[in-house]
């Protein structure tokens, strides 16, 4: 009988160019996704070598991280105009096809992938991004590179790799009401550390797993990073199917059925083993909130920020009375108590559909607390169409919330979308680091519905509780 | 890229674990497109004040450290964003080892493809060197042929690092070049897939 494999070995075995004993693994691309800020460097480098891209068809460009996502056509920033033009010039120059700021296909780069059928089972997928892992929630092996494996790419379709070790995460049970994919993932990270995934491909299983949606899951495949982990992906199965199903990229008709077949026998064999394993159950789960300054400083909502005494030693308790003086926290206060100032809902962790369809569904006929300003970003202009097909568009503004075009926006704070020094933010992001989303700016990751029920009370609230507490 | 051998140098301990990579260099520095003059913004948002000014209470700006050109830091160091311009900035302010209990394997990769030689200690050696060069100004050897470590005081370890890195680094290789070579067998496989 064939030894039994994981769905990471069997991506990996397909995509071997050269094996030599004592090197990494020269490893093909499927598929190279690109983006304004880890990018010109790379093409320089092209160009100055004399080189050129050997598969332009198997590179996607698109602007995300410093696009304005009000006043499209006012880019202030001359220094952030200047990289939006040279990506144009350079996708010019070089042939590849790019979704710029204005193009109906324009949003961040991990929600239009998958969104436009690029983004498929089994294929391998780099971009100069480390939240590239996202793809993974299709069974795809996803993985950020610096700029300079960019260049490598772009110039030879190939990067060096050493095979990863694996590690499967198991998720046992069924998630509560009002738990989303983003509190199990920000559990995860809590339970085990923002470094327990360094060296590892993970693989997410598990019954909790199988029961997300595709959004839910590229939640989860996300963060990974945010565990340390290059890369996180989930088998493929009918859910996954039936998502890319019609897709612009995918096959269609019979052609469909077939690499669907090909797709589904890539899932992990029963009895396949990994070098590593944890397990949590999913049914313990509450709506959690970070607290502090890295995503592993995360507690479930109905706890207590910490004080530096429960740290488990001296660098522990160091960490937390940092992370509180840049939290502006006192520690021992209840997370519900926490007052914010901003609410942002987007970014490649949570600003598809599925995650402004949730939110909005706590918004309707509520009003965004007084003090509060709150934004709502989506993904990808393909989002904002359906959405506002919908009437979510409409949900939002009339609670107050201002609804802008596709970006990162917010999550990263490199347009004009800021948190201003000192001030509070609950967001739907994967980074709560220093200054992430402006110098001295103080971030909370929660989920899309625990954002929106802070944008109404002005504080954290529990949104399992939300019906006591909202006359709808 | 620069080769790295043998390099002697000043110590810089930054007593700290998972220091991000929005930390080594903030997100507003990130749009340029040269890979050149990112040092002055290294740890901007530690080492300037909200004016601009260079914060005189933040150790790595005291004369003490000047010059230094090894960085020894806590666990997880590097983690989040994949953006090189955090080498690039390290190594544009003069650092070319970096020294710590672990790294984010991103920013391990990408300080590798930029002649700056990442170098794991335990968490024991590192508070040693931590202390050695809290104290005074602190002097250390790294020799990358022999995979060694050294003060004139007595201090010594060995290392490890991935012999292709190593051999990477020792000769400043340009990685794509090595690659090109194999362009036959990259054809091959795009042929057998079609
Ligand atoms: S949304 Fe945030 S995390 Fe995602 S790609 Fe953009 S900047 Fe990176």
């Amino acid at each position: 009988m064939r030894k039994p494999k994981t769905v990471i070995e069997k991506i990996w075995e397909r995509h071997i160019v050269k094996e030599e004993a004592g090197k990494p693994d020269l490893l093909y691309i499927d598929l190279h996704l690109v983006h304004e800020v880890t990018s010109p460097q790379a093409f320089e480098g092209l160009r100055i070598n004399n080189r050129k891209v050997r598969r332009p068809d198997l590179t996607f460009a698109t602007m995300d991280h410093n696009v304005p996502t009000i006043h499209r056509n006012i880019i202030k920033d001359q220094v952030s105009k200047t990289q939006m033009e040279t990506l144009k010039k350079n996708c010019e120059e070089f042939n590849i096809p790019l979704a710029d700021i204005h193009h109906p296909d324009q949003g961040i780069v991990h929600v239009i992938g998958p969104e436009l059928g690029l983004t498929q089972p089994g294929k391998t997928i780099v971009c100069g991004d480390s939240h590239t892992s996202t793809h993974g929630a299709f069974g795809a092996l996803a993985f950020g590179i610096g700029t300079s494996e960019v260049e490598h790419v772009l110039a030879t379709q190939t990067i060096w790799q050493q095979k990863p070790k694996t590690l499967n995460v198991k998720v046992n049970g069924t998630l509560g009401t009002g738990v989303t994919a983003k509190d199990l993932i920000l559990a995860i990270i809590a339970k085990f550390g923002v470094k327990f995934g360094t060296g590892y491909v993970i693989e997410y299983t598990g019954e909790a797993i199988r029961n997300l949606s595709m959004e839910g899951r590229m939640t989860i495949c996300n963060m990974s990073i945010e565990a340390g982990a290059r890369a996180g992906l989930i088998s493929p199965d009918n859910t996954t199917v039936e998502f890319l199903r019609g897709k612009r990229h995918v096959p269609q008709g019979e052609a469909f059925d077939k690499i669907a077949e090909d797709w589904l026998s890539l899932a992990t064999d029963e009895g396949a083993t990994y070098d590593a394993q944890v397990e949590i159950d999913a049914d313990e789960i509450e709506p959690q909130v970070t607290w502090g300054t890295n995503p592993g400083m995360c507690l479930p909502v109905s706890a207590n920020v910490p004080t530096p005494a429960d740290g488990d030693n001296e660098n522990e308790s160091t960490e937390i009375a940092h992370a509180l003086d840049y939290m502006g926290l006192n520690g021992g206060e209840a997370i519900t108590s926490i007052e914010i100032e901003h609410v942002f809902i987007g970014s490649c962790t949570n600003s598809r559909l599925a995650d402004l369809r949730k939110a909005a569904s706590i918004i309707k006929g509520n009003k965004v607390k007084d003090g509060v300003r709150a934004i709502v970003v989506p993904g990808s202009f393909t989002v904002k169409r359906q959405a506002e097909e919908e009437g979510i568009d409409i949900i939002f503004k009339e609670a107050g919330f201002e609804w802008r075009d596709a970006g990162c926006s917010m999550c990263l704070a490199m347009n004009d979308d800021v948190v201003p020094e000192g001030e509070r933010c609950a967001s739907t992001s994967n980074r709560n680091f220093e200054g992430r989303q402006g110098t001295g700016a103080r971030t909370h990751l929660v989920s899309p519905e625990m954002a929106a029920a802070a944008a109404i009370h002005g504080h954290f609230v529990d949104v399992r509780n939300l019906e006591v507490v909202t006359p709808s | 890229m620069e080769p790295i051998r043998k390099h002697t140098g000043i110590v810089y301990p930054m007593n700290r674990a998972n220091v991000d990579t929005d930390q080594i260099i903030p997100k507003q520095f990130l749009k340029r497109i040269s890979r050149q003059g990112f040092g002055e913004f290294v740890f901007y948002n530690w080492r300037y004040d909200s004016k601009g000014e260079l914060r005189e209470d933040f150790p790595m700006n005291q004369p003490k450290y000047e010059g230094t050109s090894i960085l020894v830091a806590g666990e997880n160091f590097g983690c989040g964003s994949s953006r090189e311009h955090a080498p690039w900035a390290l190594l544009d302010y003069g650092f070319r080892v970096i020294i710590a209990p672990s790294y984010a394997d991103i920013f391990y990769n990408n300080c590798t493809k930029n002649g700056i030689l990442p170098v794991q200690l335990s968490e024991k050696q590192i508070q040693e060197l931590m202390e050695r060069a809290e104290a005074e100004n602190y002097e250390l050897t790294v020799d990358l042929e022999s995979k060694r470590i050294f003060d004139n005081q007595g201090f010594e370890a060995s290392f490890d690092l991935d012999e292709y890195k190593r051999q990477m680094l020792l000769n400043g290789w340009d990685d794509i070049s090595i690659t090109l070579g194999y362009e036959e067998d990259i054809t091959k496989y795009e042929e057998q897939r079609s």
